[in-house]
């Protein structure tokens, strides 16, 4: 009925838009799926025990990966040991105890700033400040990396602060507690599902980080412990990506990473959007 | 009593720190980048330096001129935006309006991926498949061009750009598409006609947010431009981005050549400054 009432020029539109619409959509699954595959297929292949269990050695020839994945483990670790006290007590700041709305625009301005300053400029930064002062090593990476995922932990702390009811804390008010007893008992449980989302984005764009760590937390290959590590230079896996691509041509090690970033990055997402259900499904209760 | 109360105040006082940091950290990026990058421009004059067209730094008569970095990040990022503004916003209105809510979600967790995969993956596909396709199909001497970082660039904003488009066009009210729809309008009419242009200041807020991945993306660009200090007079040459001037010889370089690495740094600070200005002011307007 509707079409035989369309004009032609109508008709013709519709089609074409639609046209249009599903060859874009079609176009970026098929970008995906193209990467996915690719990356996987290339570099699953290379993956083996040795690559995983060794570390580099010149004499043997023998590229091992051991001394990245635990530099990644250890940056990661160190990173969110000091961002979530930082990141959660700003959100909680802002949410429970400013009153000053100039100053809460000023901080929110903030930390959207530090959000969209691109990495270059943080390895930069952090070179300058971090390494200049206590060498290149991964506890220099580490510090730029927490100034770069504040923004993170401290917005998805707020969101969930925002859902804590606020008759629990009138109630805990009414019987007699102080702000700090509030804040504790009562606002910090409920935003244990902003802190985890945090967490797992946090990780996500450590993995994926790569230039703000270049310069400030160097690119060696040495086996260390965590103590030992953190104040060594060292690369994580996206570094020694970038290293074994661009600087050695070992494209065949270089895709192996890529293959467990992705692998990691898929995990990462499921486990983002598997915490979101949770915890939606539980407030909806 | 008055212990209870002091504490309370120290506690307050604690968490205004920590609020404050955020703050600190600007402030500190900010004065850090323009303490080290005043000097060499000092030295070299801002006029030859922004406008120079000739960056010579290792030289025996060294060049500081930056206008060849400017205009290829430019280029690079409006490139980049021709190419994946139509396809991300395409893609975001299919997704918000017309497809099923299980095509949408299974997509949105693909975007998603292209969102999470490390720069240098995308750094390493393009060096083995644009570099060399690109070298193949328009017989140039080196596919690490221009259009390589374009392309890459393109790919790389395409997730910022269809999950805030998603957000925006979801965002409008039903009653809108439905008092459109009664009126006669096709579906698609209404999404074109009524649904985007009320949501166009979140689309132009994602449009802008894919700007800023573009110009300041260093990795990925660094592995498929080639790096040489050429103006980019075309999209065949082999060019350097502002962010890849500064990757590509701070881990060598001394002296002035050192800061005006830092001079270029600031530089690139500046255009983020006003786009994230600039995003400000459309986020602003979209919730209003």
């Amino acid at each position: 009925m509707l079409n035989q009432s369309l004009s032609v020029k109508r008709k013709h539109y519709e089609t074409r838009m639609k046209a249009v619409m599903l060859l874009s959509g079609g176009l970026t699954a098929a970008l995906v799926l193209f990467l996915l595959v690719y990356v996987l297929a290339k570099g699953i292949p290379n993956i083996t025990w040795e690559l995983l269990s060794t570390s580099p050695s010149y004499l043997t020839e023998r590229i091992g990966i051991l001394p990245d994945i635990l530099n990644t483990l250890y940056i990661v670790i160190a990173t969110l040991l000091i961002v979530l006290p930082l990141g959660v007590g700003a959100a909680i700041y802002l949410t429970e105890y400013a009153s000053n709305k100039k100053l809460v625009g000023a901080i929110e301005y903030a930390a959207e700033t530090l959000s969209g300053i691109p990495s270059i400029i943080y390895g930069l930064v952090g070179m300058l400040l971090f390494s200049n002062n206590m060498g290149t090593c991964l506890m220099a990476g580490a510090l730029t990396l927490v100034i770069m995922n504040l923004p993170t932990i401290m917005r998805t702390t707020q969101e969930s602060l925002k859902t804590v009811p606020q008759s629990y804390r009138e109630g805990a008010f009414g019987l007699g507690a102080g702000k700090w007893k509030v804040v504790r008992t009562v606002v910090l449980p409920g935003c244990v599902d902003g802190v985890i989302t945090g967490c797992i984005l946090s990780v996500g764009r450590i993995l994926g980080e790569s230039a703000a760590l270049l310069y400030s937390a160097g690119f060696a290959h040495a086996l260390n412990g965590i103590i030992d590590g953190l104040q060594a230079p060292g690369a994580t896996l996206t570094v020694a990506l970038y290293v074994y691509a661009k600087e050695q041509g070992e494209f065949g090690v270089a895709f192996a990473i890529a293959a467990i970033l992705m692998v990691l990055t898929l995990l990462i997402n499921f486990a983002a959007a598997q915490v979101q259900k949770h915890f939606a499904k539980r407030r909806s209760l | 009593m008055r212990k209870n109360q002091f504490i309370e105040k120290v506690i307050h006082g604690i968490f205004l720190l920590l609020g404050l940091i955020t703050v600190g950290c600007v402030l500190l990026i900010t004065v850090y980048l323009v303490i080290s990058g005043i000097p060499a421009i000092r030295e070299i004059g801002l006029i030859d330096f922004l406008f120079g067209k000739e960056w010579a730094s290792t030289a025996e008569e060294p060049k500081y001129g930056i206008l060849p970095f400017i205009l290829t990040s430019i280029y690079g990022t409006a490139g980049a935006i021709v190419i994946g503004v139509p396809i991300g916003f395409m893609t975001a209105v299919y997704l918000s309006k017309l497809a099923s809510p299980k095509v949408k979600s299974t997509m949105q967790s693909a975007v998603s991926l292209l969102a999470g995969i490390p720069s240098v993956v995308y750094g390493l596909v393009g060096m083995l498949i644009l570099v060399p396709g690109i070298r193949k199909l328009f017989s140039v001497p080196d596919g690490a061009s221009l259009l390589a970082a374009i392309i890459v660039l393109a790919i790389m904003i395409l997730p910022s750009i269809i999950k805030m488009s998603i957000t925006a066009l979801d965002a409008v009210p039903k009653e809108y598409e439905d008092a459109s729809l009664a009126l006669g309008a096709t579906p698609v009419e209404t999404y074109f006609r009524v649904s985007v242009p009320a949501a166009k200041s979140g689309i132009a807020a994602a449009v802008v947010l894919g700007v800023g991945r573009a110009i300041g993306e260093a990795m990925a660009v660094m592995m498929v431009a080639g790096n040489a200090a050429n103006m980019p007079n075309s999209i065949f040459q082999s060019v350097r981005f502002l962010t890849t001037a500064v990757s590509s010889e701070i881990s060598y370089s001394g002296g002035l050549q050192r800061q005006a690495l830092f001079s270029i740094a600031l530089v690139l600070f500046l255009f983020i400054m006003l786009i994230n200005a600039a995003l400000n002011f459309f986020l602003k307007r979209e919730k209003e």
